[in-house]
């Protein structure tokens, strides 16, 4: 009964990762190199629900279904705006740098967001506003389900078959993967690299920006460093699922996220922080390509 | 950097430190304090400069290699009571030595299963490996967990701080100016054809690994004995950024300038601090018109490090065009 609880605590932390995950593999997908900066747009989606909220529920009543999907619409909006401004601003004029020097920009995105966070949020974490109404679905002696747990996946389940929907059925999601596979070719073809990229950006920051809100909504305490472990261990996931691959750093986040909680929940929970990493060394060790990746050669 | 007067210079950079440490306690302690932070900071950036921008390996866990050798001096030194000044400075070289060498054994831990690995991969493994350290550190109950360790020892001065940085300085500049060196700066420039022309490229990287975290230990010794009080979660990623940002300012692979960069950043905040404790500015009427300089200091280093990207990427202080020819190829 306890490993059961366990397994529906995990899913929902899983669901959550695979969210943030897939904006990271997108990125990597296309540009090859690692968006420190997106877990941060995933608390910057927390913290626009925090305040869209109490404006959202001057006409909408929150707690309520239709309230709780226009704060999450409206904060993935924001941060789609976001990750395309940070993209144009700070990434668009090193695509041609080197890797290192994107990755230290990407770094340096991620610092300011956090410290302008905590200098205009407030350091101390802030308590979400309950904008879904909490039904106990369940309770059987030590299992308790509620409907957030239920939301946060289903939810998550919707996202993915809408992404799924874009990348591989409309002219966009085409593109996407034309760029993904030869950006020099893809623009040859007539492709405007700079649009599909900047799509890119905004599909994986509202991405973000809902696993920020899902997240709020499951454990509502926020605060301006929210970001940095999730989004550390969302990477972790994408590896884990071989980075570039979608239903990949889908499946990686359930399993980081079910592993996670599973260890935390029976060996010691002092070390839950360590295992996403301990998962991440061995995966590179042994099939560094991830699980559903394909291996790369390496041409000279 | 010129090899030519590298000895006379640590020669006179060792005594210089001696002496100005026999004053040490005419000098304020606050100053003081700031002065072992730059040396320290000094030892971190140069000996990360060696992982970093000689051997173009992208580290940025080195904070955990500082708090392996923190927590081994301390737990050395802490088991002597009060000891004459020979005494203690045997002692404090022991476990200086002790704790670098604790730190480059798990550098070759960690190198050897990673550095088959390239570029962003290899930050995120390194950066993992950091967090995996301070995460065991918090649940050693031996060493204070979470809660911290407290050093018995104030044996930090002015001459082991500076004379240790001279030391780093001119070992890596002389191990990077060898024939062995040469192989370090190959691997950088192109991994494949050093691999062509028969350099062990692994061998290469594990040992500026290796040589790296050793200098990092000895780093988090006097950090350990200056402070003393010690606590994981002051050796966490945002120390590792930190040094990472004092390579990237200085330069990649330069010495001097991320000497100076170490200076300049160790010195940023103190700065910065200072502006915003100023109380009368002529032409304003509020007290302490500064103050929000305190505040936002973390958003200007932020600022800055992008703007830095965007546009000096190879660093503050290297104003040489790297001779290198790129070569195009398709893919």
């Amino acid at each position: 009964m306890e490993f059961l609880q366990q397994l529906i605590n995990g899913l929902a932390f899983g669901s959550i990762l695979a969210l943030i995950a897939l904006g990271y593999t997108m990125v990597y997908g296309i540009l090859r190199f690692i968006n420190f900066a997106h877990g941060d747009v995933f608390m910057l989606g927390a913290f626009s629900g925090f305040y869209l909220a109490p404006k959202i529920a001057t006409f909408v009543p929150l707690p309520s279904v239709a309230g709780a999907i226009l704060v999450l619409i409206a904060s993935m909006a924001i941060c789609a705006a976001l990750g395309v401004v940070i993209e144009r601003f700070a990434y668009r004029p090193l695509r041609k740098s080197p890797k290192l020097t994107m990755l230290i920009t990407a770094i340096g995105v991620s610092l300011f967001l956090e410290y302008a966070g905590q200098f205009t949020f407030g350091a101390s974490p802030k308590r979400f506003p309950e904008i879904l109404p909490v039904y106990h679905v369940m309770k059987v002696g030590s299992l308790s389900l509620n409907s957030n747990q239920i939301i946060v996946v289903v939810v998550t389940i919707l996202l993915l078959l809408a992404l799924r929907f874009i990348v591989m059925k409309t002219k966009i999601g085409t593109a996407m993967r034309a760029v993904s596979f030869n950006p020099e070719a893809a623009a040859l073809m007539g492709i405007n690299t700079d649009i599909v990229i900047s799509f890119t950006f905004a599909l994986g920051s509202a991405l973000a920006a809902a696993a920020g809100i899902l997240w709020a909504v499951n454990y509502p305490s926020i605060d301006p460093l929210m970001g940095i472990l999730p989004g550390l261990k969302a990477f972790v996931a994408a590896v884990l699922g071989g980075i570039g691959n979608l239903p990949g750093a889908a499946l990686g986040g359930i399993i980081i996220g079910v592993t996670e909680t599973l260890v935390s929940g029976y060996i010691s929970s002092t070390y839950r922080d360590a295992i996403a990493f301990a998962v991440l060394i061995l995966i590179l060790l042994i099939k560094p390509s991830g699980l559903l990746g394909k291996k790369d050669i390496e041409k000279v | 950097m010129n090899l030519r007067h590298a000895k006379t210079f640590l020669l006179g950079a060792i005594v210089l430190s001696f002496l100005v440490s026999l004053f040490s306690n005419q000098i304020n302690s606050y100053p003081l304090y700031i002065a072992y932070d730059i040396g320290i900071s000094i030892i971190m950036a140069v000996s990360l400069n060696l992982i970093n921008g000689y051997t173009g390996q992208f580290s940025l866990g080195h904070a955990g290699f500082m708090a392996v050798g923190a927590y081994v001096s301390a737990v050395v030194t802490n088991h002597f009571g009060d000891l004459n000044i020979f005494a203690a400075n045997a002692i404090f070289a022991v476990a200086l030595v002790a704790g670098g060498l604790a730190a480059a054994v798990a550098g070759l831990l960690v190198g050897i299963p990673t550095l088959r690995l390239r570029g962003d991969y290899l930050a995120i493994v390194t950066l993992g490996f950091g967090e995996i350290i301070r995460v065991i550190l918090q649940n050693m109950d031996t060493v204070g967990g979470a809660r911290g360790l407290s050093v018995s020892h104030a044996w930090t001065n002015l001459f082991w701080a500076f004379g240790l940085s001279a030391v780093t300085i001119y070992v890596i500049a002389a191990l990077v100016n060898s024939t062995y060196g040469r192989g370090f700066i190959a691997v950088r420039d192109d991994e494949i054809a050093a691999e062509a022309i028969g350099i062990n490229t692994t061998k290469y990287k594990v040992t500026a690994f290796v040589i790296g975290a050793f200098f990092a230990g000895i780093a988090g010794g006097l950090y350990a004995h200056a402070k003393q009080f010690i606590t994981p979660g002051g050796f966490g990623f945002m120390q590792s950024i930190a040094f990472v940002v004092m390579v990237i300012l200085g330069g990649m692979g330069n010495t001097i300038g991320v000497v100076l960069a170490a200076i300049l950043l160790t010195l940023l905040p103190e700065g910065l601090r200072m502006l915003s404790d100023i109380q009368h500015l002529p032409g304003f009427t509020a007290e302490r018109p500064l103050s929000w300089v305190g505040d936002t200091r973390m958003i200007i280093y932020s600022l800055l490090l992008i703007i830095l990207m965007l546009t000096r990427p190879q660093g503050l202080f290297t104003f040489r065009k790297p001779g290198k020819i790129k070569v195009q190829c398709s893919e």
